[in-house]
């Protein structure tokens, strides 16, 4: 196809082009990828996108919308171009990543023992005591190789000057791996000769790495661990990846009424009688988890789940309580527990962040809210948002009225601009903001797949990226 | 195996297999309704719901073409074609690492097939090819099953589910069948009884399988007794009880506990009721009451099979 068409009004600006430079010309590592495009014949992109479409439905990809008479199952959005990451980039992502979980990982560990960052005054008591996914009853509680966070997926941006930052660490149940795995299929039938010419490092790994980091979790004396997924059901959005992860490592997907406890010991009712659960990899948050301990009105978990769990019968990753190190105040104070715990300086910077709790930020981010995003420290998903450059007044003043209620549940970082990346949007390219969400794996020791899920604001101009809100994905290429 | 895995796959399968029966009646009854000479049109409506186990909201309304499409696609009603579909699909979803994804596939390009706009709208006009669409997308899914699975519990469940419903369907249809039909057979001139026959052999794929072992001679009574005490062939409810003992025994071998005494005992009772009982007994006495009988130990079978593998109670696991 003619260059000029497929371009059409590719517009750049100050925000890094993944694809571009400032003055138009191709980066190097997508050298290939552009002239395989000018190579295709016109209308062949979109071919290949509608038999993509087709195999999702077929395979039944698809995330549910629920409120109607029945629900309507719509395929998760995705673009058929690929993202790339130079093996320069990706040694670095790889060993910042390594060491921020490593950290973090520790500071779980310190702050529900003897609290010792606490004590030295690293980070403030009131900030961690105050933290809605704080878990008082994980105090003292040894969790098996002190792992409390096995699986990962923290949140990347790259800002106009090419660098990567971490905009946030999700440590509870991150999602999406069953994408990234699904647009690596995808990508490998729809560009093969482009796939191997470019030699990208593989992930299709993941679903193994994953089983061996939960069986080197498993409680002592128990040598063939069971491990089983544990589901919120079928009503979960994220379903689909449940059935995904359990098929491809080859465990069963429980849900909280196939499980009994009895003498602190879990077991899941099976057609041959009762069998013991060693290991659970956990897709349902704390709050639904154990009935007994956490939310009582939740039918979603197990009852007795927890003490069978401090009793050391069972392992439960992640463990209970990790949602404290993201919290998003907490998030602040990330590069001064890497100084604090590992005496290093972090490889990767983090946003910067204002906390409204403190006076001096508040005012400064009262004064400039048309400026900045105001977050709730506690959600996720591109929830509890204000994004200043694009909310109204009367936004404006309700934030303005819910931060000086409750200033400890916000925090503000300034308006990024983040990179953007070439999409297929009808038959043209245009660019749209893009983040990446690599997964780390913490069994015996620390692994990442090369890549991850690059996540695209399919909307032009928007800078949401979340797939609840009309974010789709990207292949993402890691190159040897 | 979950339990909850095995009440999954067994139900799956029993959908599957009602909506083949409830295609195949409808398929059949339709075109019994183009020779009008026959029973009239309200009749033969009557008595493919009744072989379909009475359900509610299946009331004659005076319009053949509405009531079939009723029956094939209103979502609401539990004997419709589309809500067994979807029924299947839903528990094949809530067990979707278990079964392999050529199975999914399938199950999923046949619940699509179902709700393209099209394929209601112009449902009156394409009959026919509609129905043949839902028992093809049926069969490959049960070819693809039988390809594609582990020959392990999970597939003796789908087994159980589908020789249990098929059973019972069979019992069902032939209890309207005798009480409707077989006296009629005086009375009738023969070309219409003969499509009759015809018709209710079609309802179970027997037709051309009944020739071959009686000729093309159609009687009542060697039909009783073909679909009723056949070793051999898949729809006789003889059969299908011998797959239903062979898929408990299956489980059993495929690492399961022994089933109870309760549940062999039941098996086996129907077993050697329908192994050394005779066409000529069975006549003698109160056909539509053995039959009944039938239906009511498919059901005990079922109860049994849920309070042992599925429903039990904690207590009782825990001791042994």
């Amino acid at each position: 196809m003619e260059l000029e068409t497929l371009y059409g009004d590719y517009s750049l600006d100050q925000a890094f082009d993944e694809m571009r430079e400032p003055s138009g010309e191709v980066r190097a590592p997508y050298r290939a990828l552009a002239e395989t495009l000018a190579t295709l014949p016109a209308g062949e992109l979109q071919r290949r996108k509608q038999s993509v479409d087709l195999a999702f439905l077929t395979q039944g990809i698809t995330f549910t919308v629920y409120g109607r008479d029945e629900g309507t199952e719509r395929i998760f959005p995705y673009d058929l171009l690929p993202r790339l990451i130079t093996a320069q980039e990706w040694d670095r992502i790889e060993r910042g990543l390594t060491q921020r979980i490593t950290a973090l990982n520790l500071f779980l560990r310190d702050v529900y023992s003897d609290a010792k960052i606490l004590a030295d005054r690293i980070i403030p008591r009131e900030l961690v005591y105050s933290c809605k996914h704080y878990r008082r009853q994980m105090r003292g509680l040894q969790v098996p190789r002190n792992v409390y966070i096995a699986v990962v997926g923290s949140d990347l941006l790259r800002l106009n000057s090419g660098e990567f930052v971490v905009l946030e660490d999700n440590l509870r149940v991150p999602s999406g791996v069953s994408y990234m795995l699904t647009n690596r299929r995808v990508m490998k039938r729809s560009f093969p000769q482009l796939f191997a010419r470019c030699g990208v490092r593989p992930i299709e790994h993941y679903p193994q790495l994953l089983l061996a980091t939960l069986r080197s979790l498993a409680p002592e004396g128990r040598p063939e661990p069971n491990i089983v997924l544990l589901t919120p059901g079928v009503f979960n959005s994220a379903y689909f990846e449940h059935t995904y992860l359990a098929r491809q490592m080859g465990i069963d997907l429980v849900e909280g009424r196939d499980l009994v406890t009895h003498d602190n010991i879990v077991y899941m009712r099976t057609t041959d009688g009762l069998k013991r659960v060693d290991v659970i990899y956990r897709r349902v948050d704390d709050d639904f988890s154990d009935p007994l301990v956490f939310r009582s009105d939740s039918a979603l978990g197990c009852a007795g789940l927890f003490n069978a769990y401090r009793a050391g019968n069972v392992t439960v990753s992640n463990a209970f309580g990790t949602g404290l190190a993201d919290d998003k105040a907490v998030y602040a104070y990330v590069p001064r527990m890497i100084r604090y715990y590992l005496n290093e300086d972090p490889i990767l910077p983090n946003v910067e962040t204002f906390l409204l709790s403190e006076e001096k930020d508040r005012k400064h981010v009262l004064a400039n809210l048309d400026k900045l995003v105001v977050k709730a420290v506690g959600e996720s998903g591109g929830y509890g948002m204000l994004i200043g450059p694009h909310s109204t007044a009367l936004q404006r003043e309700e934030f303005a009225r819910q931060i000086e209620a409750n200033p400890r549940n916000y925090v503000a970082q300034p308006t990024l601009e983040f990179s953007r990346a070439p999409c297929l949007i009808g038959d043209r390219l245009e660019p749209r903001h893009v983040d990446l969400r690599p997964y780390i794996l913490f069994g015996d020791k620390i692994n990442i797949v090369p890549g991850g899920l690059t996540r695209v604001a399919l909307e032009k101009g928007s800078l949401v990226v979340n797939s609840s809100q009309g974010g789709g994905s990207k292949d993402t290429w890691v190159l040897e | 195996m979950l339990s909850r895995v095995a009440d999954s796959l067994y139900w799956m399968s029993r959908y599957l297999e009602r909506a083949e029966n409830t295609v195949r009646l409808l398929d059949v009854t339709m075109s019994l309704m183009l020779d009008t000479g026959g029973s009239n049109v309200e009749t033969r409506w009557q008595r493919l719901v009744a072989a379909l186990g009475k359900p509610a909201e299946m009331d004659w309304n005076g319009s053949i073409e509405e009531m079939a499409k009723k029956l094939v696609y209103d979502h609401l009603s539990p004997a419709s074609v589309i809500y067994c579909l979807n029924g299947a699909r839903e528990n094949a979803r809530q067990v979707r690492e278990e079964i392999s994804t050529e199975m999914w596939q399938r199950l999923n390009r046949l619940y699509h097939q179902m709700h393209l706009p099209r394929a209601q709208s112009q449902f009156s006009a394409n009959m026919s090819d509609q129905l043949s669409m839902v028992i093809d997308g049926i069969y490959l899914f049960k070819g693809t099953t039988d390809t594609s699975m582990i020959h392990g519990q999970g597939w003796q469940f789908i087994r159980l589910g589908r020789y249990l419903e098929r059973a019972y369907a069979t019992a069902t249809l032939l209890e309207v069948y005798q009480s409707e039909l077989f006296p009629a057979q005086e009375r009738e001139s023969s070309g219409y009884l003969h499509l009759e026959l015809v018709g209710l052999l079609r309802c179970c794929t027997a037709f051309e399988a009944y020739c071959q072992v009686y000729t093309a001679d159609l009687s009542p009574e060697r039909m009783l007794e073909f679909l009723v005490l056949n070793r051999e062939f898949p729809h006789a409810i003889h059969y299908c009880v011998a797959g239903t003992r062979e898929a408990i025994e299956g489980i059993q071998q495929a690492g399961g506990r022994r089933p109870p005494e309760e549940l062999k005992a039941a098996i086996g009772k129907l077993s050697a009721l329908l192994g050394y009982t005779s066409i000529n007994e069975i006549l003698a006495g109160d056909t539509a009451g053995f039959l009944h009988n039938i239906r009511g130990q498919c059901l005990h079978i079922h109860e049994l099979i849920y309070r042992f593998y599925v429903h039990y109670s904690i207590q009782s696991a825990l001791t042994v």
